[in-house]
């Protein structure tokens, strides 16, 4: 086993989707939440696969997608400050800030490395122990476990100048305020796969005690997404809805304990800003007392503060992301959807990130939203 | 962004594994699955392994969506 291709058997997606048709009788709205599921989803055509019955919309889990301007502000603004080395993941480097991207920082001169790695950035900065190196902390609970051992690791091996700026967001508290917003009507969602590796399944079961909604979890294979959905419509449509994982290969009630004890170690809760949420309570991390040292929010505060300019953050005119994250709106119904906003020259981060909405639409489905299927 | 892949422990020395997937060897930490074992798969994220994958589940689900689909065939 190689536990990939046996979940990409086209001919039992087919049947495992007819099973579905065959016992959904009353039309529902799922959201997937995670952007992997929105990327798997378009590519295999599930949405074309399942039946009639079943709507799909995407949620805000792209973590680069959800990133406030405000905050990609900050991160170029950090770029541009004498002595320092920006490291990032890759897909943040060409997200449109207010007035420039760490893409164009680069450009300018400024030293943005990307890397494969949280381990990556602490080696670049014991290999230029003069310059202070920055990551660019993005990302969810699955991603969050790594850069709180990045910088135990740090701590271990007395590197003083790696800096970590935490923009970490959590699932289930933005869950909630999606769903206390009441803009979709929902009635299951696909629930984040690999977040779940790390917290485990029983954080959602809110979701159905307090507003009646199925969760079940999932992985990323088309097969695996099929299996979701038939659990979905199964526990819709008996009126039970549930906590299920339907990812058990991955995902264990009780999440990755070792993982988990890392993550408290460093961060702890704080409200977070979300591009089309706005700020949401305790919804995110930041590093803690005893690792401030590491805190690139707290090293740096001073120097940003002589340093920015005063200019207010300022959204792309029309860039209807932030609906597109709360799935108030799909990508085709933004106006700038393909002629002006394109994965080569992108106005809204949902362009940029392969798992954004839009980008994951542009490039399986085309214009018009179709796509054949598997 | 929260993408994993399975990939197979090789080797371990310390807290990194020696990963091999489709005979691409790469070294990942197992600082967060301290437990892995030489020949699980691991789920590899951003150069970690995040999780181990359970290898009677992994079966479990395949049995499952068999039997799904040949009930899709009495209709």
């Amino acid at each position: 086993m190689k536990f990939i291709d046996e979940y990409q058997n086209s001919e039992l997606a087919r049947k495992v989707a007819q099973r579905i048709a065959n016992r959904s009788t009353k039309p529902i709205r799922l959201m997937e939440f995670c952007g992997g599921h929105t990327h798997a989803i378009m590519r295999y055509g599930i949405r074309q696969l399942v039946p009639k019955t079943v709507e799909m919309r995407s949620g805000p889990g792209c973590p680069v997608c959800v990133t406030a301007t405000s905050d990609l502000d900050k991160a170029i603004a950090l770029a541009h400050l004498p002595g320092v080395i920006i490291t990032t993941f890759g897909d943040i480097m060409r997200v449109p800030g207010s007035y420039s991207s760490l893409q164009r920082a680069k450009a300018e001169g400024a030293d943005v490395r990307v890397v494969y790695s949280t381990m990556d950035a602490v080696e670049i900065a014991q290999a230029n122990p003069r310059k202070s190196v920055i990551f660019i902390g993005i990302g969810f609970e699955t991603t969050a476990p790594t850069i709180a051992a990045s910088i135990i690791k740090a701590l271990k091996e007395g590197v003083e100048n790696f800096y970590v700026l935490s923009l970490l967001k959590l699932t289930p508290p933005v869950m909630k305020a999606l769903l206390d917003l009441g803009e979709v009507k929902l009635d299951g969602i696909i629930g984040p796969g690999h977040v779940s590796v790390i917290i485990g399944s029983y954080p959602y079961e809110f979701i159905p005690r307090n507003y009646g909604i199925a969760c079940v979890i999932s992985g990323f294979e088309p097969l695996d997404i099929l299996l979701c959905i038939d659990k979905l419509v199964e526990q819709i449509e008996s009126g039970e809805p549930r906590v299920e994982i339907a990812y058990r290969r991955g995902v264990k009630p009780q999440g990755n304990k070792k993982a988990l004890e890392l993550l408290n170690e460093v961060f702890e809760i704080d409200s977070a800003n979300w591009r089309g949420m706005g700020i949401v309570p305790q919804s995110g991390l930041k590093v803690n007392q005893k690792y401030q040292h590491f805190d690139a929010d707290k090293a740096f505060s001073g120097l940003l503060r002589s340093a920015r300019n005063d200019k207010p953050a300022k959204e792309p005119e029309g860039c209807r992301c932030g609906d597109i994250l709360r799935g108030v709106a799909t990508p085709l119904e933004c106006k700038l959807f393909g002629k002006v906003c394109t994965p080569e020259k992108p106005i809204g981060p949902c362009m940029v990130s392969s798992e954004g909405a839009c980008a994951a639409y542009y490039q399986f489905c085309g214009l018009e939203g179709t796509n054949g299927g598997m | 962004m929260c993408l994993a892949i399975p990939v197979r422990v090789v080797t371990i020395e310390g807290d990194e594994a020696e990963t091999e997937i489709a005979g691409v060897r790469r070294r990942v930490s197992i600082a967060l699955t301290p437990e892995v074992q030489v020949g699980d798969y691991v789920l590899l994220h951003t150069g970690y392994a995040i999780g181990i994958v359970d290898e009677s589940e992994a079966k479990e689900t395949l049995k499952l969506l068999e039997e799904i689909a040949s009930l899709s065939e009495v209709h």
